[in-house]
């Protein structure tokens, strides 16, 4: 027999779909992310309350920075819905960064060769091309797979690469900016081809909301929302129902990787006013954790985004106003992470403490 | 009672497992001694996995004692079992395809010594109980038994004198039950503990020397199997007495609805899986299918239900050749069929989604337009539950909460309201408890009475012999024959069922 045994065990719970502890159990994680958090900052010698203090001040405390918060919520909203639409059919869709670039590069197109249409029509026009060039470029990967059954986990991420390095090749040969004063960037986008603003912040962010709204809707309200979750919930059922599972495939993945395209189109236009390599900057991964943070859920994704986005832009703030390394504020970050990611587990398994001898049976 | 010098080789005092709210086992007892056969007989749920899995360290008791061989055991893995000499061999093989006999005795055992030592303990054994193992062979080329031949080697080499065996006959032939039962009372002549867990009384009657019933997770007593009548056992089982006779309706036959003339189909790897199947079904007709499990039904299911493409052959539906096309397509042509797949949360149902959503899934695209009507499926969901009894707590809980007869119910009751032509059913009783099957086999029967032509893939062959009006028999994808279920025997059957062809089975009779 064994000497040594893992003194815990998780047993899975029967009750997963418990609302209350599933609530409970994440608040508790958040309080236990803080006070973990606090103790790394007090270890560098600084006061916790103090700093936690000035992150909510620096991410909702003044107009300026909660305009700054939206604006990051944006893209990461946006590209969270298209992750939930491959992953509600278990495509793991991991290339929405890719995606995002592929779309900027087509909007980007349009904005600087183009810019001679009436405005409202050049916007359209950048957010369609941002679209069909995201969702095809989405559409190789799902073609592939319907077709040869190639893995779609490493087919996504390898082009992100792809649309990552086209972006520096543009910046740096065909669309370099010829005023640039040498520099390897892209001109800035003619005023008419940036997004105008409501309320201070571009008007993105009603995009975003609207289509929060459309997403429910089609994954609740269509037969094709119903097709992508019967394909995702169990492909051989989907094939007894006679459905057309590649064809379902490549549609979800188009339209998924089209919302991750409208996303760059909307981030190069609204915010950067220009296509920079940075245009995706990590959204189309933390999108990811976004997505499943909110299981899934559109409605449930808004307040898990605005939640994210205050932590980002909250540790830039005490980056710059404690001169913390910005290291030290990612460590941070991912202490919180780490819990709220955590709590999952705890929501599925509870531990029994069983001691090193196996448990007392009475 | 036998009076037993030394201490039984297993005691369960008072073992109590719950999961949540469930009670899986509540107080329950058992004793096997040495040299004794018990039977653990209870319906699917009862149960019976649950106990077996704590005495083999896979669950922690919440409560009660295991004693082994007079010796209070703390039981935390099957490691710790097999070291106690307690093995068990599980309904479902645990045996590596591409690797050797041989190496799948040894495979997780330390030491073991040289190739040659090791053939020859499992030699030594092969003789002691007459188990017929080659060493060399590839798990892939065995059959079904002679698998199971393996896997009771496994334990034996490792040691174990308690063994385990969970639903043994579930997959064999009558020939292969009647061989492992041999083999069993040889184990127990030498002094070997035995418990078998089964449903099906008349091996509790053959085998066993004492029989446990298990009902709802609590223990119904033990008793000699030869001080009691087959009618008590049910009811000590069922908590009622209840007929298991199954009623075989006159079938008023009609005119062939379902033609299937020369199929053959390959599988993914080019490998026939069917070759040359032929057979017909008529109007008021079931048809069963016997065949040791792997003989093509499932193919012959998928082909027939557009899941699979034919290489070769034609299937007629009411004169209409849908060989070849999708299940979409079929619908379109105007033909009215329903299947019942054999793994109902793997194929036909959609476990995490609601009994709406389910019932959605062959209407869904029905009307016209982008958008999903969801009231037509909430009312025929009412209905299913409502005129099937469908035990739920409520039509937007998951189908995976459902018991099994539960969601056989909800699958069954979503294929028949399309009111087929041809039903076809894979072993729908696969793990449903006795009133649950007995209800599956009267929709069957009323599907039969309203003139669907029925083909019902089964594995109890003396359920097929007893429901089914004429069977057909396969082994490895070819018809050994079609025969009248009134003028055939099990042992003809399982002689069919091995590859023996009707014309020398009768010829021997």
């Amino acid at each position: 027999m064994r000497n040594w045994q893992m003194p815990v065990r998780a047993i899975k719970r029967v009750d997963e779909e418990n609302r209350l502890r599933g609530v409970f159990l994440r608040v508790v994680a958040i309080f236990l992310a803080l006070a973990v958090g606090g103790l790394f900052l007090w270890a560098l010698g600084f006061s916790p309350v103090a700093v936690y203090a000035s992150m909510i001040e620096g991410a909702v405390g003044t107009k300026t920075a909660l305009r700054m918060t939206a604006r990051l919520c944006i893209p990461l909203l946006i590209t969270s819905l298209a992750v939930t639409l491959a992953f509600k059919m278990r495509f793991w869709n991991i290339g929405a960064e890719g995606q995002i670039g592929v779309g900027a590069i087509a909007a980007s197109y349009v904005a600087l060769y183009h810019s001679d249409m009436p405005r409202v029509l050049l916007l359209l026009t950048m957010a369609a091309a941002g679209f069909v060039a995201g969702g095809l470029y989405g559409a190789i990967p799902a073609y592939f797979k319907a077709k040869f059954g190639t893995n779609e986990t490493l087919f996504t991420l390898m082009l992100n690469y792809v649309a990552f390095y086209t972006i520096q090749a543009l910046a740096q040969g065909a669309w370099k900016d010829p005023a640039g004063m040498g520099f390897p960037k892209i001109a800035r986008f003619a005023s008419q081809a940036q997004l105008p603003t409501l309320l201070g912040v571009h008007i993105g962010w009603v995009v975003a909301l609207v289509l929060v709204v459309l997403v429910h809707l089609y994954l609740r309200c269509t037969k094709q929302g119903y097709e992508l979750t019967v394909v995702g919930e169990n492909e051989n059922t989907a094939r007894y129902a006679g459905m057309n599972v590649k064809k379902i495939l490549v549609r979800t993945m188009f339209l998924s990787a089209g919302l991750a395209g409208l996303a760059g189109m909307l981030q190069a236009s609204g915010a950067d006013k220009t296509l920079t390599e940075s245009v995706a900057n990590n959204v189309g991964f933390t999108a990811i954790t976004v997505a499943w943070l909110a299981q899934l859920n559109p409605l449930a994704m808004v307040v898990v985004t605005v939640l994210f986005c205050i932590l980002t832009k909250g540790s830039d703030t005490i980056q710059s106003l404690y001169n913390i390394a910005p290291a030290a504020a990612e460590v941070f970050q991912g202490i919180i992470l780490f819990f709220v990611l955590g709590s999952e587990f705890f929501i599925r398994y509870r531990l029994r403490f069983v001691g090193f001898k196996g448990g007392k049976v009475e | 009672m036998v009076e037993h010098a030394t201490a039984p080789a297993i005691e369960l005092r008072g073992l109590t497992k719950s999961f949540g709210n469930v009670v899986a086992n509540s107080e329950v007892d058992l004793t096997v001694h040495q040299g004794e056969i018990l039977s653990l007989l209870g319906e699917n749920g009862s149960g019976k996995t649950t106990l077996m899995n704590m005495l083999m360290g896979l669950y922690r008791p919440d409560k009660g004692e295991i004693y082994i061989h007079g010796a209070r055991a703390d039981i935390q893995s099957p490691h710790d079992a097999i070291a106690l000499g307690v093995g068990m061999i599980h309904q479902h093989f645990k045996l590596v395809d591409v690797l050797t006999v041989r190496d799948n005795i040894v495979l997780g055992t330390r030491g073991g010594g040289s190739r040659k030592q090791i053939d020859a303990k499992i030699r030594e054994l092969s003789q002691r109980f007459d188990l017929n193992i080659a060493p060399e062979r590839k798990i892939y080329s065995l059959s079904v038994g002679e698998k199971q031949m393996v896997e009771i080697m496994k334990v034996l080499y490792r040691g174990a004198r308690t063994l385990i065996l969970d639903e043994p006959t579930a997959v064999l032939t009558p020939q292969e039950i009647d061989r492992l039962f041999a083999i069993l009372r040889r184990m127990k002549k030498d002094g070997c503990a035995i418990i078998i867990i089964t449903h099906k009384l008349n091996e509790v009657m053959e085998i066993s020397d004492r029989v446990t019933i298990l009902r709802k997770g609590r223990s119904m007593g033990t008793v000699v199997t030869g001080e009691i009548q087959i009618r008590d056992l049910i009811e000590r089982m069922v908590g009622e007495s209840i007929d298991l006779s199954i009623h075989r309706p006159e079938p008023k036959r009609g005119g062939n609805v379902l033609d299937v003339h020369r199929l053959s189909v390959l599988n993914e790897d080019k490998v026939a899986v069917l070759s040359d199947v032929s057979f017909a079904i008529a109007r008021g007709e079931i048809l069963g299918v016997a065949g040791v499990s792997g003989s093509g039904q499932r193919e012959l299911c998928e082909t027939i239900a557009g899941l699979m493409a034919p290489s070769r052959g034609a299937i007629l539906v009411d004169g209409v050749d849908i060989a070849g096309h999708s299940a979409r397509d079929i619908i379109k042509m105007g033909v009215h069929m329903s299947f019942i797949p054999e793994d109902r949360f793997g194929m036909g149902l959609l476990p995490s989604m609601n009994i709406v959503d389910n019932m959605l899934l062959k209407s869904y695209c029905a009307h016209k337009g982008i958008g999903l009507d969801r009231r037509p499926a909430r009312k025929l969901a009412e209905e299913v539950v409502e005129t099937l009894n469908v035990y739920t707590p409520g039509l937007n809980s998951p189908v995976r909460l459902l018991s099994g007869g539960n969601a056989q119910k909800v699958l069954l009751g979503r294929e028949i309201s399309s009111n087929p032509s041809v039903l076809i059913t894979a072993y729908p009783v696969r793990g449903l408890d006795i009133h649950s099957s007995m209800t599956i086999y009267q929709l069957l029967n009323e599907q039969k009475e309203k003139g669907v032509a029925v083909l019902f893939i089964g594995e109890d062959l003396d359920v097929l012999l007893e429901l089914c009006d004429r069977i057909m028999v396969l082994c490895g994808g070819r018809v050994t024959g079609i025969v009248d279920a009134r003028d055939v025997t099990k042992e003809q059957l399982g002689l069919m069922m091995t590859g023996h062809p009707l014309e020398e089975v009768l010829g021997n009779a």
